[in-house]
């Protein structure tokens, strides 16, 4: 079976071909405008979307080999993401597989993430737990099979990758932060100072930032580099306190689960102290860390869904709409 | 209007009662830096119109939508935009005309060059000495002018 997907959920416009669980291709409106405009990524929304998109499709044809009336369904994010990024991506969906005279499936976003995970690593067996955790979520997922999703915790607050982007606002240094933060933080004493966790109890699984954030706000006003502590020795402990929240929080997630496998999803998951501490941490669970370009946000994830979810044999009509708040159980 | 708050809880008893005097329709700007408030006024503002869900900074997904009562909420966060005409690229001007809701934005001076004329401002800041304290000073409602 040969599924086209299209992704516009936020500001990045994505089209790919996925064949029998195999990506031919996926592109992303980043990069094209890159290759086309020399280096220079200019804002891409909802408008940008549009002109993009048929772009985009014809580049995901081309580069698979794929011609147009070869493919057998269409799949499409309906949320949760931007209501006019969404509707521009729906739209087109549809148009295009009435001319095709093919079905158009609708994908949840979140649920498209978590089965990137098997595209990363075809050897990955249910169950697992795992961890979502980028600039828009923080969530701790027990995955049974296709369609049973259970949700362990999330954050109250901001999100993971928002500590690091706002903790490097407060730093001093640019967006997105995660990156920079890990970049300065090396060689930086990690204990130099001790960051409240939002551990929420001793149980909980339940995830905040908020005040780890609030925290380093108050530590900065007075905050003078001497010569036993630099501010990369700040940086450090402030990314420490980030990555000792999450390990925690994975080590309670395997404890009530009982499962042998997490898996490490979205941006955050790039961070190599994170995959250094989980690694050390727990050296009885097989530790997934997928490749970052199938934890950004990309439309291979949302055409290999399409195809399991077809196979599986879901049904489904063209009257659906966004669903910009869609949940993912 | 300057509003004093002492903690997390004043800021969300002030959003509260703010909430209940605006009229629907409102765009209100929330203007300050890290850590003054933004966030913790808008769920103290959230709770006001029975929202239960939790309610965090949309920096990454710019836009959060609400099903409130008596109206809907708009929780835009223009943190990680550059301009008001990033934000008309998302198709951001349906929240600048909310129907049925209050639009509230954090980080608005990022895009104020298209902010309508009647929005309403808050402006928050730490106070010195005192680190949970707070001011928000009011600006653009009509009564209390």
């Amino acid at each position: 079976m040969i599924v086209l997907g299209i992704e516009s959920s936020c500001d990045e416009t994505a089209a790919a071909i996925c064949r029998n669980g195999k990506i031919l291709s996926s592109v992303v409106s980043s990069q094209l405008i890159h290759s086309k405009f020399g280096g220079v990524i200019p804002e891409i929304a909802s408008r940008e979307h549009e002109k993009l998109l048929n772009q985009l499709v014809h580049e995901s044809l081309e580069e698979s080999g794929i011609k147009k009336d070869e493919i057998d369904a269409i799949a499409v994010t309906v949320g949760p993401g931007l209501a006019g990024t969404l509707l521009t991506g729906i739209s087109f969906a549809k148009g295009l597989a009435l001319g095709l005279d093919i079905p158009v499936l609708p994908v949840n976003h979140l649920e498209a993430h978590i089965f990137a995970n098997f595209l990363a690593d075809p050897s990955l067996e249910y169950p697992f737990v795992c961890l979502l955790v980028s600039g828009g979520h923080t969530q701790l997922w027990l995955i049974e099979k296709m369609n049973h999703y259970t949700l362990l915790g999330e954050t109250r607050d901001d999100a993971a990758g928002e500590a690091f982007d706002k903790g490097a606002r407060i730093f001093g240094l640019s967006y997105p932060g995660g990156p920079l933060i890990e970049e300065e933080a090396k060689g930086g004493n990690p204990k130099a100072h001790h960051f409240p966790r939002g551990l929420m109890g001793k149980e909980s699984l339940e995830f905040s930032f908020s005040g780890l954030k609030t925290s380093l706000l108050y530590f900065m006003d007075n905050f003078q580099e001497s010569d036993s502590v630099k501010k990369r020795d700040i940086i450090a402990s402030y990314q420490k306190a980030i990555i000792d929240t999450l390990v925690e929080k994975m080590k309670r997630a395997i404890q009530k689960t009982n499962v042998k496998t997490c898996v490490i999803a979205g941006g955050v998951a790039a961070n190599k102290s994170l995959r250094e501490t989980l690694e050390s941490s727990l050296p009885t669970i097989r530790i997934l860390f997928p490749d970052l370009s199938y934890c950004t946000d990309n439309a291979a994830m949302i055409s290999y869904l399409g195809e399991l979810k077809a196979n599986a044999g879901e049904s489904w009509s063209i009257d659906f709409g966004v669903k910009p708040n869609l949940k993912l159980a | 209007m300057i509003f004093e708050s002492n903690s997390m809880d004043e800021t969300q008893t002030f959003a509260h009662q703010f909430a209940q005097q605006i009229p629907v329709g409102s765009v209100v700007a929330l203007i300050g830096n890290l850590g003054t408030g933004k966030t913790t006024f808008t769920q103290g503002f959230a709770k006001s119109l029975g929202i239960e869900e939790r309610v965090g900074s949309p920096t990454f997904k710019l836009v959060s939508e609400y099903e409130g009562s008596p109206h809907n909420l708009y929780h835009i966060d223009a943190y990680r935009l550059d301009n008001g005409l990033d934000f008309l690229n998302i198709g951001g001007e349906v929240f600048l005309i909310p129907k049925e809701a209050v639009t509230l934005i954090e980080w608005a001076d990022i895009i104020k060059e298209i902010l309508p004329p009647n929005t309403i401002y808050l402006t928050f800041s730490r106070v010195d000495g005192n680190p949970n304290g707070r001011r928000i000073i009011l600006d653009g409602l009509n009564e209390n002018d």
